[in-house]
């Protein structure tokens, strides 16, 4: 194990520059909340003042306080094997992962009943579904995704890289900014301050202040690369670095905007009309791209090897799925926007990309399942493999359902429907928040040196739970979307347009009540998660720790369950 | 090949920059000729500024992402063309900082909504929408009727929509706070002025105070003009258009 010497000195100047930029931070707060004349603003800027004070006090106190103010981990950490790494930024990070998606599910399911029965928009402002909606979307995305990603990302590159995470202060700063993001973020919109572009809706100042949280990710990932101990680069990093550099440049590139003033919430965004347009959904897909799909493949070509013991099925696979993924995602963008204004040639290459696409999504498909050759029977055991190797399953049915809806004549249907809601939500319930629960269920008990979960009979209802309210989910909404597309289109017998608007909302009625019911389950399933991930870190047993697998418990303490080999 | 992989694997910069370039490519082809095609930089006869009001209800449009649920965008499909009208131009949104598209259908498209209802109607709607349309799930936005129009931005806005490209005479910059008062108000000073730099702009009091603008009043009056710029009596489908 590689044991990182640092001097006296260089702490020194770390926690000085730390401070530094903590007082420059709470500066910039000050200036802000003084000079500006919006109260959202205004609001903002004394958020942000009150972090960096806080962020600033925690440092100087860390530096020059007393000894209960150094970080408790130290000692914790030494008496491990895995010392040398610092997890305690992890631990903080599956903590808001967990507390994230289940506020983004919950606000998700008001929505659905939103949609279900619209008095319950209560017609206030802050409640009104088109406010609330980008509060899900971010926080399901951004919030719940996105802390998995650096959470398990910090975890994996240290592990495969046999070295500790780069930087002192950087790591936590990543965390906690990338908490602020989100908190400006959401109270934004519902305060009534967006860009207008879904997924982007994040206005300039919010922007800036994520891609300065993203830069500092990227130098701590890559640096702590450069610390390490292999030889070659463990193929989840592969797909971690690409989904941080990639949406760096998406980031970067569909949000440039002139505010209206330097102290104004409000901007103009520098594209216009098609050129938006297609610059939009170029970030938007790959949102799905390369946030969505590429991070939380690295999630799986690291948790599920790990949780079956098993070698990645094929190296050469790898290599495969990960240079035609990143190379054909990026073009799938236009399938958004079939036979609108966008050009044809752009649409058929974007439809032609998707299609494309399907390969390398179910090229990857196979090489997470595959991983469990020799150990199938692990599927019926173990249900943190089993919701693993479901949200594999249905990663592959969503990326067959996507290359079909991107073939034009179909998307002539679908589109604007609530299949799109459907499709997305099977890969974002099914993929991505069930690679996640697994990536949870696999690190809590490792991060806290426990033996097991507290439950697995929880982990049993959880992904029951989950399942069944995907399925509920994405079966209501075919029948809505398809509805809704033949409706649209239908002609009676004299050549007139069969069906005003009006009746074809009426018709969503009941498919939108079963979602909503489908959404409750997924919910419910999430608060049980919340319970059991609570009751493991707290070390307490529910008395199934002998059926749980070997390697369900922390690294240091299987030896201890079974005897030596 | 698979062998000299294991250089990449081995030295990250070159990961990094192998990616950069990967996923450069896509997007470069896709976009970067949007910007000089003549078919998606075409200007169309009719197509102007946003009048202050229009904008500031557009900004109001944005800031309750009415977007999320209503597309402006018709697709040139037989069905969606006899619904709302001739299929969108690109030139129709070439002023659209950003643009509302949209993506969902939950409502009606809103590209040609305007002049299909009468003011009275859409105060009617927004107010509580299933008044006047009983099957609507659309949330009521009663506030708009009451919150006056925050008018101390619109100079700054009409700047910034001319930075980025949008041509705001300094006429219209230095008029911009009036005109929102002649816009609801026919018999203000200058109304006819106004005529001259918003030509087609819809000229009375949306809400029926001609004195007060209120948000329902600039929301009513971007809803209104929305897809009544172009004269599709006189478009001629291969162009040129722009004279």
């Amino acid at each position: 194990m590689p044991v990182i010497n640092r001097s006296e000195e260089a702490v020194a100047a770390s926690d000085g520059f730390a401070a530094l930029g903590g007082l420059a931070a709470l500066a910039l707060g000050a200036v802000m909340a003084v000079q500006t004349a919006d109260p959202v603003m205004r609001f903002h800027a004394i958020l942000f003042l009150v972090a960096a004070a806080l962020a600033t006090g925690t440092i100087v106190l860390h530096a020059f306080g007393p000894d209960w103010a150094a970080p408790a981990s130290v000692s914790l950490v030494l008496q491990t094997p895995s010392g040398v790494y610092s997890d305690g930024v992890i631990r903080a990070g599956l903590i808001a992962t967990v507390f994230w998606g289940v506020a983004g599910f919950l606000i998700g399911d008001i929505l659905a009943w939103q949609l279900a029965y619209p008095a319950l928009n209560l017609d206030l402002p802050w409640t009104n579904f088109g406010r609330l909606r980008p509060v899900h979307t971010s926080a399901v995305v951004f919030a719940f995704g996105g802390n998995a990603l650096i959470m398990t990302s910090f975890y994996v590159v240290q592990r495969t890289c046999r070295a500790r995470l780069a930087g002192n202060w950087a790591p936590w700063f990543v965390f906690w900014g990338y908490q602020l993001f989100l908190v400006m973020a959401a109270t934004g919109y519902l305060l009534g301050v967006t860009q207008g572009k879904e997924y982007a809706e994040p206005e300039w100042y919010v922007d800036i202040w994520l891609t300065i949280v993203w830069v500092v990710y990227l130098l701590v990932f890559l640096g702590t690369i450069w610390r390490r101990q292999e030889p070659h680069i463990y193929v989840a990093n592969w797909f971690y670095l690409a989904f941080i550099v990639t949406v760096a440049m998406l980031h970067i590139v569909n949000n440039i905007a002139v505010p209206i003033q330097w102290t104004s919430t409000k901007s103009y965004q520098i594209y216009s009309g098609v050129q938006d347009a297609m610059t939009q959904w170029w970030y938007g897909h790959n949102a799905v791209g390369f946030f969505l799909t590429a991070g939380f493949l690295a999630m799986m070509y690291y948790f599920i090897p790990k949780r079956v013991e098993r070698p990645v099925y094929s190296y050469r696979l790898s290599i495969v799925h990960f240079w035609s993924l990143i190379f054909l995602y990026i073009w799938a963008g236009p399938h958004h926007l079939h036979y609108t204004a966008l050009p044809d040639w752009a649409q058929t290459l974007g439809m032609t990309f998707s299609i494309m696409l399907w390969m390398p999504s179910w090229g990857g498909m196979i090489n997470g399942l595959m991983t469990l050759s020799g150990a199938w029977d692990k599927l019926r055991t173990d249900p943190v493999v089993r919701l693993m190797v479901v949200s594999v399953a249905f990663y592959g049915m969503s990326t067959f359902e996507g290359p079909v809806m991107s073939i034009k004549a179909v998307n002539s249907l679908s589109h604007y429907t609530d299949w799109t809601i459907g499709h997305v939500h099977s890969g974002a319930l099914g993929w991505v928040g069930m690679v996640s629960f697994g990536a949870i269920y696999c690190l809590t008990p490792w991060l806290w040196h426990r033996r097991g979960l507290y439950s697995m009979w929880l982990v049993e209802w959880h992904f029951w739970l989950a399942t069944i309210g995907i399925l509920l989910y994405i079966t209501s909404m075919w029948v809505a979307g398809i509805t809704q597309g033949l409706m649209w289109r239908a002609y009676d017998a004299l050549g007139f347009l069969q069906y005003s608007f009006a009746e074809t909302v009426d018709a969503m009625h009941w498919p939108y009540v079963i979602r909503a019911v489908g959404g409750l389950l997924f919910l419910l399933g999430g608060l049980i998660m919340v319970y059991n991930v609570w009751r493991t870190i707290l070390g307490h047993q529910c008395g199934d720790l002998a059926e749980q697998p070997r390697v369900a418990a922390a690294p240091e303490l299987r030896g201890a369950l079974v005897p030596a080999e | 090949m698979f062998n000299r992989h294991a250089i990449v694997e081995k030295h990250s910069m070159l990961l990094l920059v192998g990616i950069l370039i990967v996923v450069a490519i896509g997007g470069l082809v896709e976009i970067a000729p949007l910007f000089w095609l003549e078919s998606t930089i075409e200007k169309v006869q009719g197509m102007r500024p946003y009048s202050p009001l229009e904008l500031a209800g557009r900004d109001i449009y944005v800031r309750e992402g009415c977007y999320l649920c209503h597309s402006q965008m018709i697709r040139s499909l037989r069905d969606e063309v006899e619904r709302y009208g001739h299929y969108s131009l690109a030139a129709e949104s070439m002023y659209d900082h950003p643009f509302q598209w949209g993506s969902k259908r939950t409502g009606p498209d809103l590209a040609r909504v305007g002049g299909k209802y009468s003011d009275d109607w859409h105060v009617a709607h927004l107010i509580n929408p299933r008044s006047v349309v009983p099957e609507s799930i659309m949330p009521g936005y009663p506030f708009l009727a009451s919150a006056p129009l925050d008018t101390s931005t619109i100079v700054d806005k009409l700047k910034a929509q001319r930075m980025v490209g949008v041509p705001y005479t300094d006429d219209m910059i230095a008029n911009a706070v009036a005109d929102i008062a002649r816009q609801i108000n026919p018999d203000f000073k200058g109304g006819a002025d106004f005529l001259k730099r918003y030509p087609k702009a819809q000229q009375r009091s949306f809400s029926g105070d001609p004195n007060e603008a209120k948000e329902i009043d600039a929301l009513i009056a971007y809803l209104q003009m929305l897809g009544t710029l172009v004269d599709f009596a006189k478009y001629d489908e291969s162009g040129p258009n722009l004279r």
